[in-house]
């Protein structure tokens, strides 16, 4: 049985977009921070599904460095998220707004 | 089968997402994000990614999901208030993010044909292929990544260290 690609590339797109919906609903700085993670979640799936189509494995390594960077960028996401607590005691994203006009 | 998988997990995907995006408790919505890590490592299974299957398991559903309870616990984070900024983000941000998803819908669905299907077992990249990759021609990538790690643990400790 076949599964036609574009049902992964469907599927990658309806992920990334209610990730981009949660990123600009969210008021909770995690909240928003994990949003960021489904996103990258969605482009990576995007990948394989290409990687499969062309037969390539340059796909999955692309797959494997963002799993790096992310991996990356969430310790250190987190650990400024720890400061801001500790700074302004709030995790609302409306209430860090020191360099609004 | 390979249908029937693909559409069980990927109704998990959404199911978990759309979960994400409805509760209003960050730990409900971190256990969302580890249904649709997980789910997606079944996918990338049955796309023939066995190691990626495996890394996203450990370090997206294991590793960096396990950070973001224990950061959610050790701030003790609770519901999430309405503020005056979100009501411009719903006008904005439903719209605009079905804008986005109608556009990558048309353009997959312009481009169905050429792109073809994926069969189960049809197309298989060992952990042996993707080594034989990341450690001959992408060597120095691959060890750049380790010091940006190294990088990310020294700022992460010195970011959430507590100053004296």
């Amino acid at each position: 049985m076949v599964v036609p690609i574009y049902y992964y590339l469907i599927l990658s797109a309806i992920l990334f977009c209610i990730g981009v919906a949660a990123f600009l609903i969210k008021r909770n700085i995690i909240t928003v921070f994990m949003s960021i993670e489904l996103m990258l979640n969605a482009v990576n799936l995007s990948f394989v599904a290409f990687a499969n189509h062309w037969h390539q494995v340059s796909g999955q390594i692309f797959v494997f460095f963002v799993m790096v960077v992310a991996a990356a960028e969430a310790a250190v996401g987190l650990a400024i998220i720890i400061a801001l607590f500790r700074a302004r005691s709030t995790l609302n994203v409306d209430a860090v707004d020191l360099m609004k006009l | 089968m390979h249908l029937v998988l693909f559409f069980i997990f990927g109704g998990l995907c959404v199911a978990g997402a759309l979960n994400l995006l409805l509760q209003r408790h960050p730990i409900n919505s971190a256990l969302s994000l580890i249904v649709v890590m997980s789910s997606l490592a079944v996918l990338y299974l049955l796309l023939g990614a066995e190691f990626l299957a495996a890394a996203q398991v450990i370090v997206y559903s294991g590793a960096v999901m396990v950070l973001f309870t224990f950061v959610i616990m050790l701030l003790n984070a609770g519901l999430e208030e309405r503020t005056r900024g979100s009501k411009a983000a719903y006008i904005v941000g439903f719209p605009g993010a079905a804008a986005l998803f109608a556009l990558l819908a048309y353009m997959f669905l312009q481009n169905s044909g050429p792109l073809g299907g994926a069969r189960l077992g049809d197309y298989l990249v060992t952990t042996a292929d993707l080594s034989r990759v990341l450690f001959r021609d992408l060597l120095l990538p691959f060890e750049v990544t380790s010091l940006l790690i190294l990088v990310a643990i020294l700022g992460a400790v010195a970011l959430a260290r507590r100053e004296h």
